[in-house]
């Protein structure tokens, strides 16, 4: 028997289903919001830092991101406002039920910021490109489970094998292993499609000079000054954007982006909002209406080196973990966060609101410390980049594992090298850092951070944690592609990492920090744009200006 | 004079040597691995030595630098790892706004330094000699940022008189120009105040006062022209002093300039934007002392180019 789940969303009625839930909610949610959408105008956002690039195949930061997507277009994209997957690019998808075909088919009509017709031919170079070592895509690893991926990466091959173009309007991907994540990668920057002529004529300067199918078309780029996005001639998606234009202003500290947004000089702060004015700013009355609070896919932890001694001992690292006050250290952040006790964040599928983990217990620490023949405790190093907030945090870890006769030395190093040295398998003790997923799926915290390929010199593993076991498991559940399981597979998600805490305790989750976002009076849109976690700080072919 | 000249270039030439191969050991010393930056967070292994083969890394250092030195002497600067672009391409379009900025800084601390360094010289030992002094004490060891972001506080926000940050403009170029340039002048205050003294007690000044020259005209044909002698030298290095602060005040500003840029590329360890930077301002640097040096004897006949 052959079942075919198909899920198809004509993109009119998604937009019209979008439309309707904005204005309903912004009536009700938002007073003062009920105004519907106005199109023309511009306004701008204010960073601090200038973007690396444009082009979809290199851009790996949610600055470059959002501009981006602006830009460019997947087959897949996420409701704006939310973590759904909805077609974009593609008209309808089918996956085979062994979970190794995925065919789409694309609308048709779309059209490049060139005037050129995009085709199935340009999804295939566009992935392609991405996975050509020549690109050096940061990106390239989202595609191990194409066929033909080994080949080409190491230069036997000049296209991926897996990817076939029956048609103009049909393309079909072939896995070597079903791999659940597929429809969110298709919705990642790194498979939004490019016209080869542009790529071509620009070379390795392509990212200088993006031409993509998105609502946004680059206007002009001065370095270190600003972006100017203009409405794109040839529009794919109707009733958007509706901004005319859109100016991305570089070069303001986080202090000066709150100014001139709460002064009405600029639109929307871009970065992440400065300690220093977030009191000031969240006690400011009228300011109620502008200023957002958002969930992350975000997870601030420490991580424990079992390569290192003491940590090769299980109890040694579960009373580490029964040690931390997380109450203080969210206090430290002016509680921009919430304590948890678990790997996924709150707004990820596969969370777990029943996780207990491990809480505050000292004593309890103490006693584990005892168990483990350290009763006089021992001396070890705490590893972080030395940015806020980080050697606050440290400063208070540091604290709280005195309390229970660790010794620690603080070692804040700057960015790099602290990423070089966790990165080493015997590198760190300890580390303190953040993730943020690339996507929302819950495998996103497991594979790159925690899984055993990533485990080896050079990874993003800094517990340099590895259980095969687990690992087996891992891929069992990034196996069940069947949409319609995804309820089983999120349960096998959140069992999976609750298992390796408690069994495990490679690292103690300590918070998920909240984003900030001030905008200006005329700025407008539902509030699930700018509170979403996908387009930071919003996408911007939603948001409308007062005229 | 050519043939000095000539002498002073090569000189340059060599410092620019060591400056590039001192620069690249320190940043080959450093404990973070580039090619992982390239690669990304979710690379393999595999991949990030991919990565590393393909812009060289693997090799040995003396092999990295030749490479580097061979591109260099064909006028390559190499293309950046994340932005990737032609560094030149990165580089040079933000040398005006860099210039510019050093030389409203220069204006802004020759005209306080030497004005105040003046009076403090001819009132010495007063109360206003006292305050300027002091004044210059905390201009110079105050950091650069938080010059720049107290007067962007408090004339930009605070009393509204310059836009916050930006550029392209004059009104945009004061602020920054005045951080810079402050620090300069408490130094030019300190080397005018001292000299002027010294010029006053000379033989000179003293027979020019006794054959009744007015005040004005002895300060102005003999006292300030001998003091000035020993500040031009310090112009010509101040480039590359300055550059140190640009850093700083370019970002606090939004100052588009190659200050901005190095501070982006250093916190993300874009190595061929840094040896770039480090390149152009050490150039800038020889450079200006050369053209210091060549000025010297037109304003004292007394020396001679060797």
């Amino acid at each position: 028997m052959s079942k075919r789940f198909t899920q198809r969303f004509t993109l009119g009625a998604t937009f019209a289903l979008a439309l309707l839930a904005s204005t309903a909610l912004a009536g009700i949610a938002t007073p003062g919001h009920a105004e519907k959408a106005k199109d023309g105008g511009s306004y701008s956002i204010v960073f601090k830092d200038d973007l690396n690039t444009l082009d979809p195949a290199i851009g790996y930061d949610f600055q470059n991101w959002t501009t981006i997507r602006a830009i460019f277009d997947g087959l897949m994209d996420y409701k704006h406002g939310t973590n759904d997957l909805v077609t974009d690019l593609a008209e309808s998808y089918e996956v085979s039920p062994d979970g190794l075909t995925y065919t789409f088919k694309l609308r048709k009509g779309i059209k490049f910021q060139n005037g050129r017709e995009m085709k199935a031919a340009d999804v295939k170079y566009s992935i392609d490109r991405v996975v050509d070592p020549k690109t050096q895509s940061p990106g390239a690893g989202y595609f191990t489970a194409l066929k033909g991926y080994d080949d080409m990466v190491n230069g036997k091959a000049a296209e991926l094998a897996g990817i076939e173009t029956p048609d103009d309007y049909t393309v079909i991907f072939h896995l070597t292993q079903p791999d659940a994540t597929m429809l969110h990668i298709m919705a990642l920057n790194f498979s939004y499609v490019v016209p080869k002529e542009e790529v071509e004529k620009y070379g390795a300067d392509f990212g200088q000079h993006p031409v993509g199918t998105g609502d946004y078309a680059m206007k002009e780029w001065v370095k270190g000054q600003h972006i100017v996005l203009e409405r794109t001639p040839y529009p794919n998606h109707p009733g958007r954007p509706h901004a005319d234009q859109v100016t991305i202003q570089f070069g303001l500290e986080p202090v000066v982006q709150v100014l001139k947004v709460q002064n009405n000089e600029a639109d929307l702060t871009g970065d992440i909002f400065p300690p220093a004015k977030f009191l000031e700013v969240t006690k400011n009355a009228a300011l109620k209406d502008r200023f957002y609070e958002a969930e992350q896919l975000n997870l601030n932890y420490m991580t424990m080196n079992a390569h290192v001694k003491p940590f090769d001992n299980l109890k040694v690292r579960q009373a580490v973990s029964y040690a931390i006050n997380k109450e203080r250290l969210v206090k430290i952040l002016n509680n921009r966060g919430t304590v948890t006790s678990q790997v996924l964040p709150p707004a990820m599928a596969g969370y777990d609101p029943n996780f207990k983990g491990y809480g505050y217990d000292p004593a309890k620490a103490k006693e584990l410390l005892k168990e483990a023949g350290l009763e006089k405790g021992f001396e070890t190093e705490l590893y972080f980049a030395n940015t806020d907030p980080w050697p606050r945090m440290g400063q208070s870890i540091q604290k709280d594992l005195a309390a229970i006769g660790i010794k620690v030395s603080l070692k804040g190093l700057d960015n790099a090298a602290f990423n070089g040295i966790a990165g080493k398998v015997d590198g760190t003790p300890m580390s303190l850092t953040e993730w943020y997923a690339d996507f929302p799926d819950p495998s996103n915290f497991y594979t790159p951070i925690l899984g055993c390929a990533s485990a080896a010199e050079g990874g993003y593993n800094y517990a340099h944690y590895c259980n095969k076991e687990i690992d087996k498991r891992a891929q069992a559940a990034n196996a069940i592609a069947d949409p319609a399981k995804t309820a089983e597979r999120n349960a096998a998600w959140s069992k999976l990492f609750g298992d390796i805490i408690m069994q495990d305790a490679p690292w103690v989750p300590l918070l998920n920090p909240n984003r900030y976002t001030l905008r200006s009076d005329r700025l407008e849109g539902d509030k699930s744009y700018f509170v979403d976690v996908i387009h930071q700080p919003v996408p911007y072919e939603d948001v409308w200006v007062k005229k | 004079m050519s043939a000095y000249v000539l002498r002073r270039l090569i000189q340059a030439a060599l410092i620019l040597l060591g400056v590039s191969i001192l620069t690249f050991c320190l940043l080959y010393l450093l404990p973070a691995d580039p090619a992982r930056q390239v690669a990304g967070r979710t690379a393999s292994v595999d991949q990030v030595e991919r990565v590393r083969e393909q812009l060289g890394l693997n090799l040995p250092i003396w092999q990295q630098y030749g490479r580097y030195l061979w591109n260099l002497l064909h006028g390559d600067l190499g293309r950046s790892y994340l932005q990737r672009s032609e560094v030149t391409t990165l580089i040079f379009p933000r040398v005006p706004a860099t210039a510019l900025l050093m030389c409203g800084a220069i204006f802004f601390e020759l005209v306080l330094g030497l004005t105040f360094g003046l009076v403090a010289a001819l009132k010495r030992n007063s109360a206003l000699d006292q305050a300027i002094m002091a004044a210059t004490f905390i201009f110079i060891s105050m950091p650069a940022f938080l010059l720049g972001l107290l007067l962007l506080y408090f004339f930009a926000v605070h009393l509204g008189w310059f836009p916050i940050g930006g550029y392209g403009q004059f009104k945009n170029l004061i602020l920054p120009s005045l951080s810079l340039g402050l620090l300069g002048a408490g130094w030019y205050a300190q080397q005018m105040r001292s000299t002027v003294i010294e010029v006053l007690r000379q033989d000179y000044v003293r027979t020019a006062r006794a054959k009744g020259l007015n005040r004005l005209r002895i300060l102005g044909l003999h006292v300030v022209p001998n003091a000035l002698l020993p500040i031009i030298a310090m112009i010509g290095l101040d480039i590359g002093f300055f550059m140190g602060g640009a850093v700083l005040i370019e970002s606090v500003y939004g100052w588009p300039g190659i200050g901005q840029l190095t501070w982006q590329a250093i916190q993300q360890l874009d190595i061929p934007i840094i040896m770039g930077v480090m390149l152009i301002v050490a150039f800038a640097v020889a450079m200006g002392s050369l053209i210091a040096d060549l000025i010297a004897p037109l304003i004292d006949p007394r020396i001679k180019l060797r």
